[in-house]
């Protein structure tokens, strides 16, 4: 479970607060959206919750599972559980796909005091992982995410939230230049790890990716705090009338 | 896949902070007063019962030596060195050459084994297959103490020892070879190595020979206030092979220490000879202080048809380092490769790169310069190609690339490129770029730890140079250059 309490957030080195007092729980086997204009606050919000240091944290706390996330590394973090799936996956050249999952699901392994996979195991989780989500194996001997298409390194995140099996998920504005048919790819992939022991902070500008992935939840998040919360329903209120009454440009 | 595991388990399980082979030996050594004068060079004669050809070949090049100065071209800055302040010769205290292991000092073996460099063959043997088995010229400040497998080579024909021993044994081929790439006026440092050159390894190949194991010489500067002047030439017939690996190392010490060495290879028909250079020189403290001066003539001559050369270099240590090893492609159809990784961290200055000389018809030329650049180091790539008019059809392929970690260090290029006939082709490309902040955050977000995320960036970075470097040294190299690199970043 990931509860957040009056979080207020500015750049690191600005004076700009980005956010200002957030609230947000998200239980177990929930998946909760958040839809909002641009520059509400979202984004930041999810690098904050996964541990980027460009920010300052000026007060509150973010607990995973009743732990306070805030005093530790962005790698603690992710073996704690978090996982972000980016808006913008980084390129790593030179390294090949299947190298990294590797280091990364041992690095995860370690630190939670956990055997290292054996590479025949690992090898067959990957395989079986890759096939779900239409990832050819050509694809995970290439570089990451080098010379990958918008949707191919959108896949490649959802792959490596499949492997490394975290507890709380982040998708960061994870339909940005998918087109329909990756979008459902990415979606089917997403709803397969659905899980009551698994929870989902869904971050998006736009209505359509809730089809395919239907959330219990939606927030509405505007100048750096959630300002209105309920069902799925909200969701396409939105897509009807816009940002606008929350004070800001759609 | 894992390598990268094993460079991890290692980088941990590592005192990264401690340039790990910093410790000094004390032995008792004999050597001369300080200072270069013509008594210095006759000395070193004398102490290696050289003949009187080898010594007027010494007092020549001082002599030619005293009329130069030291170049300034290089992006390197240092203060001036006082030659004079410099022992030219320390030799363990061992009386005549040892015959065998037994006679060497205890203390030396203890050395290499520290080191990681095994001389004992019986331990070499144990568990060893014969392909994979290497040869050793151990080179201890200025003398060779032992040469390994010098047996079994020679059954196949091949000459492996030390240079002071080829001038005793073999002078028709020293008389024949020496300076015939690397002229004694060369330049500065050359000239100087020249006249007082102590010790490095002599190789000979003969005809459709095809060297049976890898020969490797292990450099070590113990003593203090000590310059080592390494002489090394390899000599490949027609149609023959070797492949030939050297490393170095250094004690911390607080004071600045020269190494001038001068490698000639001489590849003749179709014979092909692999030089591969593992430098980690102690590279000074984190505040510049001390650390090797590594000025160094590499020259490669592709005097057949169809040779090949090629240079593999992974350079992580010393305070400085100047040196561009390089290929004459004298032989028609004959090829030259460089492969290198720079890294330099804390307050080290690199200028280093290559020169491909295209004489002949046809003859081809590939170099991979791989630059990182960390801390508050500064890293330049200089590299010359160049075909005379005769080189009809010359082709080269160069590709430099520069990795910065921090913004407080340097990478420059500085490619000098010279076609004299109109049917060359050169290529050449070259990138910078950093490890990004967004980089790293991605990797920690998977769970690595910042050492983790930068030694795999760094490998995957290098990755097609270290595939140039036999195997086993392949993972020395990929330890040597995360543990170069630790404490870069944050």
């Amino acid at each position: 479970m990931l509860e957040i309490r009056n979080l207020t957030v500015k750049i690191a080195d600005e004076d700009t607060q980005i956010l200002n007092g957030l609230n947000l729980t998200v239980n177990d086997g929930e998946v909760a959206a958040i839809m909002g204009p641009n520059g509400s606050g979202k984004s930041t919000l999810s690098y904050v919750i996964a541990g980027k240091e460009d920010y300052e944290v000026l007060d509150g706390e973010i607990l995973l599972n009743g732990e306070n996330v805030l005093e530790m590394e962005a790698d603690a973090r992710a073996a704690a559980g978090i996982f972000l799936a980016f808006q913008y996956p980084l390129e790593i050249p030179g390294v090949a796909t299947m190298t990294f999952l590797k280091a990364a699901m041992n690095a995860q392994r370690r630190a939670r005091g956990e055997d290292e996979l054996l590479t025949p195991d690992f090898i067959k989780r990957v395989n079986a992982a890759a096939d779900g989500l239409g990832i050819n194996r050509e694809m995970l001997r290439r570089p990451l995410n080098v010379g990958f298409s918008g949707g191919e390194k959108k896949r490649m995140e959802i792959l490596q939230m499949a492997l490394l099996a975290p507890s709380m998920c982040i998708l960061d504005e994870t339909d940005s230049g998918l087109d329909i048919d990756a979008l459902r790819i990415v979606a089917d992939g997403v709803n397969a790890l659905r899980d009551k022991s698994r929870g989902f902070l869904v971050i998006t500008h736009y209505q359509r990716l809730l089809e395919h992935i239907v959330p219990d939840t939606v927030h509405v998040m505007a100048r750096g705090r959630i300002v209105r919360t309920g069902g799925k329903e909200l969701a396409l209120e939105l897509e009807k009338s816009g940002y606008a009454s929350y004070g800001e440009a759609a | 896949m894992a390598a990268v595991q094993e460079t991890i388990d290692q980088v941990k399980s590592i005192d990264v902070t401690e340039y790990k082979y910093g410790f000094v030996t004390e032995l008792e050594v004999d050597k001369p007063a300080k200072g270069l004068t013509e008594d210095t060079v006759r000395y070193i004669s004398a102490r290696k019962n050289e003949p009187a050809w080898m010594l007027e070949w010494r007092l020549d090049a001082f002599r030619r030596w005293k009329t130069m100065t030291e170049p300034t071209w290089s992006r390197v800055n240092y203060p001036p060195i006082d030659y004079q302040n410099i022992y030219y010769y320390a030799a363990p205290k061992m009386g005549a050459q040892p015959k065998s292991l037994d006679e060497v000092d205890p203390a030396i073996l203890e050395t290499y084994k520290k080191l990681g460099i095994p001389l004992r063959e019986q331990e070499i043997l144990a568990g060893v297959a014969p392909e994979n088995r290497v040869a050793v010229d151990a080179v201890f400040d200025s003398v060779s103490v032992v040469t390994t497998f010098k047996k079994e080579l020679a059954e196949a024909g091949v000459i492996f020892c030390s240079i002071s021993e080829a001038i005793q044994e073999h002078p028709e081929l020293v008389k024949k070879y020496l300076a015939t790439v690397v002229p004694v006026t060369d330049n500065y440092f050359a000239t100087l190595n020249s006249a007082v050159f102590t010790d490095g390894s002599f190789v000979y190949i003969p005809k459709g020979v095809r060297c049976p194991m890898e020969l490797s010489t292990y450099f070590r500067i113990n003593e203090q206030n000590t310059g080592q002047f390494e002489r090394t030439l390899i000599i490949a017939e027609e149609g023959s092979y070797v492949s030939y690996l050297e490393g170095c190392t250094a004690p911390k010490r607080d004071e600045n220490q020269l190494h001038a060495a001068v490698v000639e290879l001489i590849a003749l028909d179709d014979a092909e000879i692999k030089y591969s250079t593992v430098q980690n020189w102690f590279p000074g403290d984190a505040e510049g202080k001390g650390g090797i001066y590594n000025f160094v003539t590499k020259r490669g001559d592709c005097r057949g048809k169809n040779s090949k050369i090629s240079w593999t270099q992974v350079e992580t240590g010393s305070a400085i380092t100047w040196k561009y090893p390089s290929c004459i492609l004298r032989g028609d159809g004959s090829r030259g490769e460089f492969y290198s990784i720079a890294v330099s961290n804390g307050m080290q200055q690199v200028d280093s790169g290559t020169k491909m000389i295209h004489l002949g018809r046809n003859t081809t030329s590939k170099i991979i310069a791989k630059g990182i650049a960390a801390g508050k180091s500064d890293s330049t790539y200089r590299g010359m190609v160049s075909a005379h008019r005769k080189a009809t059809g010359a082709r080269n392929f160069t590709n430099c690339d520069s990795l910065l970690i921090g913004d407080q260090c340097g990478a420059h290029t500085i490619p000098y490129i010279e076609a004299k006939t109109a049917t060359a082709i050169f290529e050449h490309e070259a990138t910078t770029s950093k490890i990004g902040e967004d980089q790293l955050f991605y990797c920690q977000q998977r769970g690595l730890s910042e050492e983790e995320a930068v030694a795999l960036i760094v490998n995957g970075f290098v990755k097609e140079v270290l595939q140039q470097l036999p195997m086993e040294f392949a993972v020395e190299a990929q330890k040597l250059i995360t543990i170069s690199l630790e404490g870069s970043v944050g």
